[in-house]
């Protein structure tokens, strides 16, 4: 019970806040270092150093402020969150990222991300995914190169066209 | 009167036949994304960006004024039918807007938004018209330290002021300032924050932070919260037209709606959520049927419908004269002038007439469009909606990559576009808001460049941003606005512990 000083009023550090906090203050740390790695040499106005600096020190601001907010518990509440549906769209980009990374070519790798989204929305139907999405991407494809005439990344399967 | 003849000139631009097929484009465009959930007119300018910087610039813009205005209309759509406010502007819609849905009177919802959004969407179109060149006036004699200030002041009421959290909003500026800092400073020609990544040189990218933070995150969060929200979709019965006593109590409220829309879209007070609000609680204050409020009241969907629609004009006034964006959708089009290296501002007033006069002539077209095509067509958007959740935010999703494919192929680019996505969600989540963060990257790095093109005419002295009156004033609203909402805060914790 000694978790519980003063009734439940009393409201909980947000352990979520904390982090976003100390994120903050890191940030702030990586502008004052790289404003630090900048030369200087301007004897009248302002160097390039000194927005970074002036940035920084409003981030630390905020990291406290924020960690004021957290420590009051003063976040607002969230649901719980689906955490392996988030994952499934990740993992979807990272292929995106991939196949795109290794020359695959922009159809494969959009077709990829198609189907992990509708996945992880609630679809549990691969196959027909799969040709929605390689028929939606390709004709986005032949609109891009035909129409735009904006060229995208091509592999083996866009040389067919 | 000049403006006038500028406008009369503007019109002669605006119904050339190819600028009215992208008034077209934009208007079509615009209420399809303010229909669906989950994209709104922001994240269709940052998408299209990439696809149209070989097109036309004035129909380019004139096509992005029109997903805007058209965005707006259709928000108002969901808002009714579905009761998922599509942006925050459309909340109060929703709260009078889905009960008359439910009462099977959302035709008459859906028509008095639509004729409230006309009304109030030309009256401050005129508006910004009249008052667009007396501010360039105005602005003719800003120097450099003007601008930082009112830049100053821009960023405050962005993030500060109305949110509902100063901090949070202001947490989200300095991030967006932050991003803004990276690549090579154009002065020196020294890199900052780049890591050693060339990629990361030539600074962020407004298109992948938009599409990352508005379609990525959008996603992630929908997706996280699958199994919580469950949308109804309310199908329109009864006659889509208005009685006599609809629209002998939408008129008033129309009216009102513009009043404070409009000056509050044109002061750099950013968001359109406050008009709205203002305007439902003085509709719910002069009503004579305030019993009808919360179980379906028009005048509750007239008035902020109004509001709404005014607002998103006035945010065209500090944009076109000051080159000053105040809501995500104006930074988007802001990037888009930039595209084409055109600065929006009295300079652009001076030197491109026709295409900013064609731009706000565009708008009275694409207003009169937007009416003709919601009221009979309402059936067909409502379509939209019937696409299924995961093959919208699968298609929504291959877009909002295709954008960045197109613009940047590189490995760096799309993984800062799944950074910024991870990076939106957990924002949604912590309840940061969005817009502050596009702000500040477009708006920071001029912003910059104006203060150290003043520092450098006053040979480095600071004060020089104190000797202007104008830049004095003006910095000290910036003060005033960031300081106030702390005050009001702690006046309002005050009153809560008194009870």
């Amino acid at each position: 019970m000694s978790d519980l000083p003063q009734g439940a009023a009393e409201r909980r550090i947000d352990s979520a806040g904390v982090v976003i906090a100390l994120a903050l203050a890191g940030l702030a740390a990586v502008l004052v270092w790289d404003a630090s790695q900048l030369q200087s040499n301007n004897p009248y106005g302002m160097g390039p150093h000194v927005m970074p600096v002036v940035i920084a020190v409003g981030l630390g601001i905020l990291a406290i402020g924020n960690l004021v907010e957290a420590l009051r518990g003063n976040l607002p509440a969230r649901e719980s969150a689906d955490a392996k549906a988030v994952w499934l769209i990740l993992g979807g980009l990272a292929l995106l990222i991939a196949i795109i990374g290794l020359g695959g070519g922009f159809i494969p790798a959009t077709t990829a991300l198609f189907v992990a989204t509708a996945t992880a929305f609630g679809r549990r139907a691969i196959l027909a995914d799969l040709a929605i999405g390689f028929v939606m991407t390709t004709l986005i494809y032949v609109a891009f190169s035909r129409l735009l005439t904006l060229s995208l990344p091509a592999g083996p399967l866009e040389r067919l066209f | 009167m000049d403006a006038f003849v500028a406008l009369a000139n503007g019109m002669a631009v605006a119904i050339q036949p190819m600028n009215m097929l992208y008034a077209l484009i934009g208007v079509l465009l615009g209420t399809a994304v303010g229909v669906l959930p989950g994209i709104g007119p922001a994240l269709t300018v940052a998408l299209l960006l990439p696809v149209t910087y070989k097109l036309d610039p004035g129909g380019s813009l004139i096509m992005f004024a029109g997903i805007y205005y058209g965005g707006m209309y259709g928000g108002s759509t969901t808002a009714i039918l579905i009761n998922t406010p599509g942006e925050s502007a459309s909340m109060a819609t929703a709260l009078e807007g889905n009960k008359m849905a439910k009462a099977g009177r959302g035709g008459p919802a859906l028509a008095t938004a639509a004729i409230g959004s006309f009304v109030a969407g030309t009256i401050a179109t005129i508006g910004l018209a009249f008052l667009a060149p007396w501010l360039v006036d105005f602005a003719v004699h800003f120097g450099p330290e003007d601008y930082f200030a009112l830049m100053c002041v821009a960023f405050v009421t962005v993030s500060a002021t109305f949110g509902s959290s100063p901090i949070r909003g202001l947490t989200s500026l300095f991030i967006g300032l932050t991003l803004g800092l990276v690549g090579i400073d154009k002065l020196t020609g020294q890199p900052r924050l780049a890591f050693g990544i060339p990629e990361l040189l030539d600074g962020v990218e407004v298109t992948t932070l938009a599409v990352g933070l508005f379609a990525v995150g959008e996603a992630l969060y929908v997706v996280s919260r699958r199994h919580h929200s469950e949308e109804k979709l309310e199908p329109v019965r009864g006659s889509l037209w208005m009685t006599k006593e609809d629209w002998q109590r939408s008129w008033k409220p129309w009216l009102r709606g513009t009043m404070f829309g409009f000056p509050i879209g044109a002061l750099p007070a950013g968001g359109a959520e406050i008009p709205t609000f203002l305007s439902y609680s003085t509709e719910k204050r002069l009503s004579k049927h305030p019993e009808e409020f919360g179980k379906g009241a028009i005048e509750g969907v007239a008035g902020p419908e109004a509001a709404n629609n005014a607002s998103a004009a006035g945010t065209l006034v500090p944009l076109l004269t000051l080159g000053l964006p105040t809501s995500a959708t104006a930074a988007m089009m802001l990037a888009g002038f930039q595209q084409y290296g055109l600065n929006p501002g009295p300079l652009l007033f001076a030197e491109r007439p026709d295409l900013v006069w064609g731009l706000i002539a565009s708008l009275f077209i694409a207003n009169v469009m937007l009416l003709v095509l919601n009221l009979p067509l309402v059936g067909l958007w409502v379509k939209l909606l019937a696409i299924p959740q995961p093959w919208l935010y699968a298609g929504i999703l291959v877009f909002a990559t295709t954008g960045t494919i197109a613009a940047k192929p590189s490995v760096v680019e799309l993984s800062m576009l799944a950074g910024f996505g991870v990076m939106g969600f957990l924002m949604r989540r912590f309840d940061f808001p969005i817009a502050p963060v596009v702000v500040g990257l477009i708006l920071g790095p001029i912003a910059e460049s104006q203060l150290r093109r003043a520092m450098s005419i006053s040979l480095g002295d600071p004060m020089a941003l104190l000797q202007s009156p104008m830049s004095a004033t003006l910095l000290g609203i910036a003060l005033i606005a960031l300081v106030a909402p702390f005050v009001m805060q702690g006046l309002g914790r005050f009153k809560a512990n008194e009870d």
